[in-house]
């Protein structure tokens, strides 16, 4: 899923500083799962930013509203009735999320309120590992499972390096080596020809904007 | 046991310390409570194995999260003690209650008073 942390509470409060009426928008699903941008994160979001304005003398009036994503335009619509009564929007999605939001509401400014982090696997209650960064080139058939783009420091498709260090990284002893890591899973699966082939530098599509379109769900062109 | 604990300590009950949330604990001192804190077990004593240790957790994180505010991180605090021990109990109110008066009152509950 989806990971993201929270900004640091003085970033949020200085992105606000100029607004008296604010919407806090949270995301239920993945921000919510990591713990981040769910309904609950929304109320303690807004009990602090209600409780520092007041502080300051320069109260806040905050609404709260969690939709179910806020990647889906299905689920934006519910907030078409409320955004209009408010001087900004606080979004506690993904980046995704919240350009989606201010695409939708291009009138009033849309702040995030989280940074986002990653794709990431729950390790246990709060933790989590980035496994993926979105290449678009997969290669994890043949690396045993394991990508070398998000485990290795360089990122590299052919490895390892020289800096390979009896299972370790060179940038870090604590990291393991990806590519050690790789070799011991395909040894262990009987596939250690299929470390020999070669790939092809990270085509680096993601420098663009990448749309996605299923096979079958291709619009008839007008 | 006819034990004397300062009045301005109201007591809520919850099933285990683990129930408490950081919301809970937000919400109390949003709404002008000079102090909050939670009475937990004895650490590695929960019936719930790690309710006080995450009760405990809650408690350091919105303290900091009340320093941010620029609110003192010691109205919010986190006890523990065994079911028996009711002097101590006592003992934990009047030293909250103490230390929040040396803090003096909640700032909010005076600009929501005045507002």
């Amino acid at each position: 899923m989806i990971v993201a942390k929270r900004k640091p509470f003085e970033e949020i409060k200085n992105l606000l500083k100029d607004y008296k009426k604010v919407l806090n928008v949270g995301c239920g699903t993945c921000v919510a799962v990591c713990l981040v941008g769910g309904e609950k994160e929304v109320d303690v979001l807004n009990a602090e930013l209600d409780m520092a304005r007041k502080l300051e003398d320069n109260p806040i009036e905050l609404g709260a509203c969690t939709v179910e994503r806020q990647c889906d335009r299905e689920y934006l619509a519910e907030l078409d009735d409320k955004v209009k009564d408010y001087d900004a929007v606080l979004s506690m999605a993904c980046g995704v999320g919240v350009q989606f939001l201010a695409e939708r509401f291009p009138d009033i400014p849309v702040f995030p309120a989280v940074d986002t982090s990653g794709l990431a696997v729950n390790q246990a209650v709060g933790w989590y590992e980035e496994r993926c960064r979105s290449c678009s080139s997969c290669v994890l058939g043949l690396t045993g499972g394991i990508c070398p783009v998000t485990m290795c420091a360089k990122g590299l498709y052919n490895g390892p390096c020289g800096g390979t260090n009896n299972g370790s990284c060179e940038v870090d002893i604590d990291q393991p080596c990806a590519w050690y890591m790789i070799y011991e899973r395909l040894q262990r699966q009987g596939r250690l020809d299929v470390i020999k082939q070669l790939h092809q530098a990270v085509e680096w599509q993601n420098q663009v904007p990448r749309t996605l379109i299923q096979p079958g769900y291709k619009k008839p062109e007008e | 046991m006819r034990l004397q604990y300062p009045v301005n300590v109201k007591i809520i009950l919850v099933p285990c310390s683990g129930k408490v949330d950081v919301l809970h604990l937000l919400r109390a001192i949003q709404k002008g409570a000079d102090g909050v804190y939670v009475v937990g077990c004895l650490e590695g004593t929960c019936h719930y194995n790690e309710g006080n240790f995450r009760a405990r957790e809650r408690v350091e994180y919105v303290k900091t999260l009340l320093e941010e505010i620029g609110l003192e991180s010691d109205r919010v605090r986190m006890y523990n003690l065994a079911s028996g021990e009711g002097p101590t109990f006592a003992a934990y109110a009047n030293e909250m209650t103490d230390l929040i008066r040396s803090l003096g009152p909640n700032p909010l509950r005076n600009k929501a008073e005045n507002s």
